[in-house]
């Protein structure tokens, strides 16, 4: 029981937000528990990635088969450092690669598993106590793992603070080999995701949503427009919303009725469907507030809600409301924003 | 072809969920519905097969109120049902469901593909499909969106998932086990006469002798479950013309230091 292990998800060149804040996570743990922290990094400029991670030392694999963090050659190589280094806990970003791969590992070593965690404490036998939603977030579980051997948890984004890196590339690297070679792999990556990459929905630290209120712009659809209020919420998201998202750095997300209306993209869903963020800043526009919908939003830090319908549910949630037209609404509020940068 | 899904029957989600002093979860008078993400890879198991003229098959493991959700898939069309039930199920962790999943899948013997939706609402993980995967030897791909090709007969498949950064494809050899996103497919409503065959079927019951397998031990432990704190305060209402709704709003934000 040697170390605290973070698995350090990467993409184009950096270490991903989340994987900051589990490094975060980690030094707290790693710093109450007496123990050393080790940053292991697979794939890509591994070497150079870790090199500038808050961490006593990582340990990094650049072999071409764990390019883009294909499952099969991560977890073999994960479960065979678990196996020879014996780390108290295995923490990992609970992103679709973090989990897929902890979850793999975790069945390869007989190790407990807990994901989403929001908070973890140390208990004095050294078991790792989580606290974590279930139930789409109407309820919050604490649970444990095994302390007997490497405890797996992932965590939630946004639920930890990011670690500091480094300036100097000072952290001791030692490269470890792979496990498996290209003939022992059956999944083959096609095509990988542009390296510019889109933000993150769970990253984001303000998130702009707009829902079926939407479809009431003023705005008036040309004559060919196969479905007038398609096009007045398309219209609406992006040049209403998309105008105060970018004055305030927020990404852009929606309720399931805008998405499935077709008024915007299913990656933009936020709710028991689509993806659960908890930002510091919640603006919800001309959204109701369903049930499902709160189960994606519910843990932002502050929610603002701007609706029409003075006794839609949303105004239960938020902290500030603004009854009225978003289409009237939503600009003054961009407006006021770009008058203060401009003061500021 | 043979496909295999794993469904379960979780609380509506309108149901308003309280804890017990037992520490279990009751949901009122509220129904239990097929877990929403499965609603998904529902519609995918039974369209696949019935393109490619092959079987889709259902299957939940867990006590006598995931038959309904069992009956909800039959109804939409899957052609059978199957329930494995023991007492040790009860106080299972991801580590025991996979066991018991993987054995399902092994003794069904002729499977090419297993589809999960992407998590179970209750428990809040997909850590036991992923298990289940890693315990076959199968190849796993989660957070799928498309498949763009599925060859039995050539053992290949290939499909399109959403990662947190945008689009990625991969290929992989079958049988393999995949997780798919609500973006899939618009699951079809079941049929009158699909609901009057899934409520006349029975679904055969595997114990765990059936399967000939032993449970391990739980790795994990359930401490407490608890509502989480309801917010007491109102939302403060900002009234005014809108350019004075959007300063008072810029005001306390700037106070609280979110801007």
């Amino acid at each position: 029981m040697s170390a605290i292990f973070v698995w350090t998800e990467t993409f184009s060149g950096t270490a991903i937000p989340l994987s900051q804040e589990t490094l975060g996570a980690g030094a707290t743990l790693a710093a109450e528990l007496k123990l050393p922290l080790v940053a292991l990094v697979f794939g890509e400029d591994a070497g150079e990635i870790a090199g500038s991670l808050a961490a006593d030392e990582a340990l990094v694999c650049e072999d071409e088969t764990l390019t883009d963090l294909r499952l099969e050659p991560c977890a073999a190589l994960l479960t065979q450092l678990v196996r020879e280094r014996r780390p108290h806990a295995l923490l990992a970003p609970g992103t679709i690669r973090g989990r897929e791969l902890l979850a793999s590992s975790a069945a390869d070593v007989g190790a407990s598993l807990l994901t989403e965690v929001s908070g973890i404490a140390a208990q004095p036998d050294g078991a790792l106590r989580v606290t974590r939603p279930v139930y789409a977030g109407k309820l919050s579980e604490t649970a444990q793992g095994s302390p007997s051997q490497t405890q797996y948890l992932c965590l939630r984004a946004r639920a930890f603070p990011a670690a500091s890196t480094r300036e100097h590339g000072d952290t001791p690297v030692y490269a470890v080999d792979p496990v498996l070679v290209e003939d022992d792999i059956v999944t083959n990556i096609v095509e990988a995701p542009p390296a510019a990459g889109e933000i993150s929905l769970g990253d984001a630290a303000i998130i702009v949503s707009g829902g079926r209120g939407m479809s009431a712009n003023p705005a008036q659809p040309p004559a060919d427009a196969p479905d007038g209020a398609v096009w007045k919420a398309q219209h609406g998201f992006e040049h209403t919303l998309t105008p105060l998202a970018a004055e305030l750095g927020a990404a852009i997300g929606a309720s399931r009725a805008a998405v499935d209306a077709g008024y915007i993209d299913y990656a933009h869903q936020v709710g028991q469907t689509g993806k659960v963020v908890s930002p510091d800043l919640y603006i919800a526009c001309g959204i109701s507030g369903a049930i499902q919908h709160q189960a994606g939003m519910r843990s932002s830090k502050t929610i603002v809600a701007i609706n029409r319908d003075p006794d839609a549910p949303i105004f239960r949630l938020a902290h500030y409301g603004l009854v009225g037209d978003l289409y009237e609404i939503v600009p003054a509020l961009t407006a006021a924003l770009r008058a203060r940068r401009g003061a500021g | 072809m043979h496909i295999v899904t794993f469904t379960r029957s979780t609380p509506d989600t309108a149901a308003r969920l309280t804890v017990d002093a037992d520490g279990s979860v009751s949901q009122g008078d509220a129904a239990m519905v097929v877990n929403p993400w499965d609603e998904y890879s529902l519609e995918e198991s039974i369209a696949q097969a019935e393109g490619q003229g092959g079987t889709a098959t259902v299957i939940a493991i867990g006590p006598e109120v995931h038959e309904e959700a069992l009956r909800q898939a039959l109804a939409m069309g899957a052609n059978e049902a199957l329930r494995m039930d023991d007492p040790a199920l009860a106080t299972t962790d991801s580590i025991g469901w996979a066991t018991v999943a993987a054995a399902a899948v092994r003794r069904l013997d002729d499977i090419d593909l297993v589809i999960f939706g992407k998590e179970a609402v209750d428990t809040g993980s997909d850590q036991h499909q992923i298990q289940t995967a890693r315990y076959l030897g199968w190849p796993f791909i989660g957070a799928v969106s498309r498949i763009l090709e599925l060859d039995a007969a050539g053992g290949r498949l290939r499909v399109e998932r959403s990662l947190e950064q945008g689009r990625q494809v991969l290929d992989c050899r079958l049988p393999a086990v995949i997780s798919v996103l609500k973006d899939i497919n618009e699951p079809r409503y079941p049929s009158f006469m699909g609901i009057r065959r899934a409520s006349r079927a029975s679904i055969p019951l595997w114990s765990l002798a059936d399967l000939e397998v032993t449970l391990p031990k739980p790795l994990t432990q359930r401490l407490k479950l608890e509502e989480p704190p309801q917010r007491l305060a109102e939302a403060e209402l900002l009234s005014g013309s809108p350019a004075e709704q959007a300063g008072a709003l810029i005001e306390r934000l700037e106070k609280e230091q979110v801007l």
